[in-house]
């Protein structure tokens, strides 16, 4: 229950990119961070939600082949550093992509898909991957 | 009057064509490439749910109309592949575009008629002043038991319609149903595939509700079908809405700008929809739209529509067009196909 409970928590930043930005520095914090590292006390009360364009760009990408059993029908499937628009690098998956048409630098943008199947009577997990722009 | 506000459609990118389901099978690809006239269907990816293809489409709805998502007073999803039996699809789709706490939501279910009945029920709803505005999506991501004529044509896709009574690009003038107890096609609970009943398929179930329902709103809002310049029909393949659209006396012209089933197979809820979105981008003020769904088991929802000046001062390109849509493909063979469906089935504990 541990897991559900988390991931339900996490809705807000997983299915729609709600990032946590720091009133006195302006740094974009995604995932969400509850105190800004750099400010610290200085900026309790000052996070805010914000609402990432989930546009961004390739820092780097790997084509994973071996891959988790429940990835299996999606192998080899590609995991990127993506920089986002508003600042934060993040982990994504990259789908519906010919793989050879990655290439460092390319713009991305989010979508909406499944992330993870808890069994055949388990909870169905959605979040954000990300496709190349065309 | 209430009509159309905004309207979004997805379709996965994935696609596979009866050929390669043909050589698979040992039938005659040409036969069931003319039989059924589809030359290509979607697939969705293993990533790829009814939840995930409404959201896809909700956001392309609201980019489009650049619409708020507290303007959104109701999501009502249909649908015959909902990703949960009890968990409604509404809700996961409300979260994802942040839509109010405070708001109307279910999730429909009338084969593949749902989503024009969800359409109906937000009209029903924004003229009762109930809402301001609200959402109707169909969507599906059907199946086909390996090797049965339905895995031809059933595909995946998905159209939200966002429905009020400000800047409304496409006036709904009027919208009836019609209603029967067929037994053409239906799946039980607990069912991977469908079934249907053959010799109930085309004349009893899909030609008398849909000519039926067209026929009556016609008479009902007194025009005939020179008076429309687009009619888009339920589309389970290329066959059966030429038929019909002829049938009522609809040239080529005015029914070919809405038939994608050609292209991208029967997305069943989406079917109509989508149709009716790539009228949408390229329709033009003053034009007037008959559009008719038909679910089995069976019933027909008909609408009778004229775009408003609202669609020029619309960006359409502010969201992928269907033209877009059906540009962009990924071709796969039946083994990646078989994947992708799970009609491969793996081993316990892997998946
Ligand atoms: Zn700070």
């Amino acid at each position: 229950m541990g897991e559900l409970s988390r991931f339900w928590r996490e809705s807000n930043h997983r299915y729609r990119m709600i990032a946590i930005k720091c009133g006195n520095c302006n740094e974009v914090y995604f995932p969400p961070r509850d105190v800004c590292p750099k400010c610290h006390r200085e900026s309790i009360g000052k996070m805010q939600e914000t609402q990432l364009s989930g546009k961004g760009e390739i820092v780097s990408y790997t084509i994973v082949h071996d891959a988790p059993p429940a990835f299996m029908r999606q192998r080899p499937y590609v995991l990127a550093l993506i920089k986002l628009d508003e600042g934060p690098t993040i982990t994504g998956q990259i789908v519906d992509a010919d793989h050879g048409a990655l290439e460092i630098g390319k713009r991305v943008r989010n979508v909406f898909r499944k992330v993870r199947e808890d069994g055949k009577s388990g909870i169905i997990q959605y979040g954000y991957k990300f496709v190349l722009e065309e | 009057m209430s009509g159309i506000v905004s309207y979004g459609s997805y379709i996965p990118k994935y696609r596979i064509k009866p050929d390669e389901i043909a050589r698979v099978w040992g039938e005659d690809p040409e036969s069931i490439r003319n039989g059924i006239y589809i030359l290509s269907k979607s697939v969705p990816s293993p990533d790829e749910d009814v939840a995930t293809i409404s959201v896809e489409a909700a956001r392309n709805a609201m980019m489009r109309g650049n619409i708020p998502p507290r303007d959104i007073g109701s999501i009502y999803v249909g649908s015959e592949s909902h990703p949960y039996a009890v968990k409604p699809t509404a809700t996961i789709v409300a979260s994802a575009i942040g839509a109010n706490f405070n708001m109307f939501a279910a999730d429909y279910e009338f084969a593949c008629k749902a989503g024009t009945a969800a359409m109906q029920n937000v009209k029903a709803m924004v003229d009762s002043g109930m809402i301001k505005s609200g959402m109707a999506i169909g969507a599906d991501t059907s199946q086909g038991a390996p090797g049965d004529a339905l895995e031809y044509s059933a595909s995946a896709g998905g159209t939200a319609m966002i429905i009020g009574k400000e800047k409304v690009i496409a006036e709904i003038n009027d919208t009836l149903s019609v209603t029967s107890d067929t037994p053409d096609f239906w799946r039980r609970e607990g069912q991977p595939y469908p079934t249907h009943g053959e010799r109930f398929t085309g004349e009893p179930a899909y030609f008398k509700h849909t000519i039926g329902a067209a026929k009556k709103l016609m008479e009902r809002v007194s025009t005939t079908p020179k008076d429309y310049k687009y009619a888009v029909f339920h589309q389970p393949n290329g066959k059966f809405p030429t038929r019909a659209a002829k049938q009522l006396g609809f040239s080529d012209d005015q029914f070919k700008d809405g038939l994608l089933t050609p292209q991208i197979g029967n997305t069943y809820s989406a079917a109509m929809m989508t149709g009716l979105s790539a009228i949408l981008d390229i329709a033009e003020a003053g034009d007037r739209i008959l559009a008719v769904s038909f679910g089995s088991g069976a019933g027909s929802d008909a609408f009778d529509l004229t775009v408003t000046d609202q669609i020029d001062t619309m960006d359409r390109k502010a969201a992928p067009t269907i033209r877009e849509l059906l540009s962009k493909v990924i071709w796969v063979d039946y083994a990646i196909y078989a994947k992708f469906k799970k009609k491969i089935v793996t081993g316990d504990n892997i998946e």
